[in-house]
């Protein structure tokens, strides 16, 4: 019986299918497994470790790793507020602080609606719109307190829902198409185009000599 | 005066709403280039990109045709692409995979003709979630298209392109370190030797890893040939580069130009690049690759954009990053702030790099915020020393990776350029400015 949702226990065996070893799933099944539950549940992390054919303190010691995972829940919205340097120039510690008054929580911290998570974040690579916002990991470009403050009135009354929509970074990625041929078929195209290049390296090295 | 009159390689679709999109593409010569290279022989393919002599654009700028002729008796198993672009103030690979996506992925599969592999990964990060989408997209369509999949344009050609989030991690954007992501580990940087991915990579085999903007360039360079590139920027430094301008300038953005035809004045004070600073503003110092790169002053203003120029002045180009800092700028809370970055990224492994960044952060922060002394300034250049000793440039290397020797460049150089003002947030109990 899976624990994730049937859309997403499919789309997570076509993601294990397209590596040549299973584990390589790793991080995109994480990033399926917080979108099913918020974050990274106990239900969660085995499912993951039964599709990557490792153990539930593998898929732990690995999500532990990265920033984006989260093995405890998290607000609906997760809000990141970088100040790194070229933030921290346009202002982005201000804004930080700011951010924890209007939601009422710290850095790191949710808050009492269970609606927001605050999180000061390291560059997101958007420097010419600093300071730099990203909700759910979408650029929403609010980089005055008060465009701050609109757009988290907008998340409140639901009016950001295609722009911002619920955890997971591939929510809306759909892979659709494929290599679509026997892996021998495709190796034996590869050791015959090989072949060929090494016959004609040969026949130069010899013309040269 | 800048000179803006070389062709955009990677940047020609940018005024284009739709440039993302396939039919966008085709309308302006998209898989044209593909299509040439697949009448070629791949070893062919391989010679125009080592003729264009195109440095790598993700930071260290090895030159990709030698990082693909390395292996060219030993096949390769697996073309690996990183787009985990997470050096601070860098985001020209961000404009690449939102806006251009099909360029990525036309020269993603050139690169694996040539190489000969039949199956590649883009590594994008996971922050870049409209990316990650973008890039899904742009393969959608180049399968239905043809030129992706199985007998590319019904040839004998192969290929499967995987896109894979990353999922946030600086340390991810070290080639060894997104392998072992790829693997579905810890982002650990591996033990060198073997130096090169080329030698052991993906599940221990040959792999050659890319940057995004280096695989952009390669239908361009394969419509007009590698000469054409080469005979574009001087010296070492050919063809064209993004530079991503941040900080203290009238007009931050990512911007396309001639490699060494340029200098740092231009891009931060031309009308048509970064437009100066704000009115009553003096430019202080600028970080002229990334933050792990040592800083210059104005009296560097003239350098030209290239590799060797701003190597032999005791820096790098890196990551195509320009960081400007104006008078009104605290230096010590810039640095600090950079240190602070380093600590949260170090991975762990190594002693030096792991202990050094958050006892440099500690100083760094009581200095900013009060409490620092004097003996504190001595401190920091002896932790620099121990992470990457004698402080020169290139820094030696005490750890696996290049993260931590790169943790001093902004703590040496602030204290190189600035010292009066460390000494004044000890005199004052904090930062003056606040």
């Amino acid at each position: 019986m899976s624990h994730f949702r049937a859309e997403i226990r499919q789309r997570a065996e076509e993601l294990v299918a397209l590596y040549p070893r299973k584990r390589s799933a790793m991080l995109p099944l994480l990033h399926l497994a917080q979108e099913n539950d918020g974050y990274l549940s106990d239900e969660g992390i085995a499912e993951v470790a039964a599709l990557t054919d490792t153990t539930p303190a593998d898929v732990r010691g690995t999500a532990s790793f990265y920033d984006m995972f989260h093995l405890e829940p998290v607000g609906t919205y997760v809000v990141g507020v970088c100040t790194n340097i070229a933030c921290l120039l346009a202002g982005g510690e201000e804004l930080l602080e700011h951010a924890a008054a209007t939601l009422g929580c710290a850095p790191g911290a949710t808050s009492s609606d269970g609606l927001f998570t605050l999180e000061e974040t390291e560059c997101l690579a958007d420097c010419n719109l600093a300071p730099c916002v990203q909700v759910n990991h979408r650029y929403v470009r609010t980089t005055t307190p008060e465009a701050f403050d609109a757009m988290v009135q907008d998340l409140r009354e639901g009016r950001l829902e295609h722009d911002v929509p619920p955890h997971g970074t591939l929510i809306r990625v759909k892979r659709q198409g494929g290599l679509r041929a026997a892996k021998e078929d495709v190796a034996a195209e590869r050791a015959t185009a090989l072949a060929a290049r090494t016959a004609r390296a040969d026949a130069a090295a010899q013309e040269a000599k | 005066m800048a000179t803006l009159d070389a062709p955009r390689i990677v940047s020609s679709r940018r005024d284009f709403a739709d440039s993302f999109t396939l039919t966008r593409y085709l309308e302006t010569g998209g898989y044209i280039a593909l299509r040439k290279a697949l009448t070629m022989f791949p070893e062919d393919v391989a010679a125009q990109v080592d003729q264009a002599s195109l440095l790598g654009r993700g930071g260290a700028g090895f030159p990709a045709g030698r990082k693909w002729s390395m292996l060219r008796r030993s096949p390769i198993s697996y073309l690996v692409v990183n787009g985990d672009e997470s050096e601070p103030a860098t985001f020209k690979d961000h404009y690449l995979v939102e806006r251009d996506p099909h360029q990525l992925v036309e020269g993603v599969i050139i690169a694996a003709y040539a190489l000969q592999v039949s199956q590649a990964f883009i590594f994008l990060r996971g922050e870049f979630a409209l990316g990650l989408e973008r890039v899904q997209q742009a393969l959608n369509d180049a399968y239905a298209h043809g030129a992706l999949g199985n007998k590319i344009f019904g040839s004998d050609f192969s290929l499967d392109i995987v896109v894979h989030p990353g999922a946030g991690a600086y340390i991810c954007g070290e080639e060894t370190s997104l392998i072992e992501a790829l693997e579905g580990k810890r982002g650990f940087p591996r033990i060198k030797p073997p130096f090169f991915p080329a030698v052991t990579g993906l599940y221990g085999e040959p792999t050659v890893v890319n940057n995004v903007e280096t695989m952009s360039n390669l239908p361009w360079i394969i419509t007009h040939g590698g000469a054409a590139f080469a005979a574009l920027g001087a010296g070492r430094s050919t063809g064209t580069r993004l530079f991503a301008l941040a900080g203290k300038v009238n007009n931050p953005g990512v911007f396309e130009l001639e490699m060494v035809k340029n200098t740092f004045r231009d891009l931060i004070f031309d009308s048509a690049l970064g437009g100066g600073l704000a009115p009553g503003r003096t430019l202080k110092a600028f970080i002229p690759g990334g933050v792990s790169a040592p800083w210059f002053g104005p009296e560097h203003l003239d350098t030209p954009l290239g590799q060797d120029e701003v190597g032999a002045l005791g820096s790098m180009l890196g990551s195509g990053s320009v960081v400007v800092l104006d008078d009104a700028t605290c230096v010590v809370r810039a640095t600090w702030r950079i240190t602070k970055f380093f600590s949260r990224e170090s991975c762990g492994q190594c002693t030096p790099c792991r202990e050094g960044s958050g006892w440099i952060e500690r100083v760094m922060y009581r200095l900013e915020h009060g409490g620092g002394r004097l003996e504190d300034l001595d401190l920091l250049l002896d932790l620099c020393d121990n992470i990457a000793p004698g402080l020169g440039w290139p820094p030696q290397q005490t750890t696996i990776c290049v993260l931590g020797p790169s943790i001093p460049s902004s703590v040496h150089s602030a204290l190189s350029m600035f010292r009066d003002d460390f000494v004044a947030h000890v005199t004052h109990g904090g930062c003056p400015h606040d």
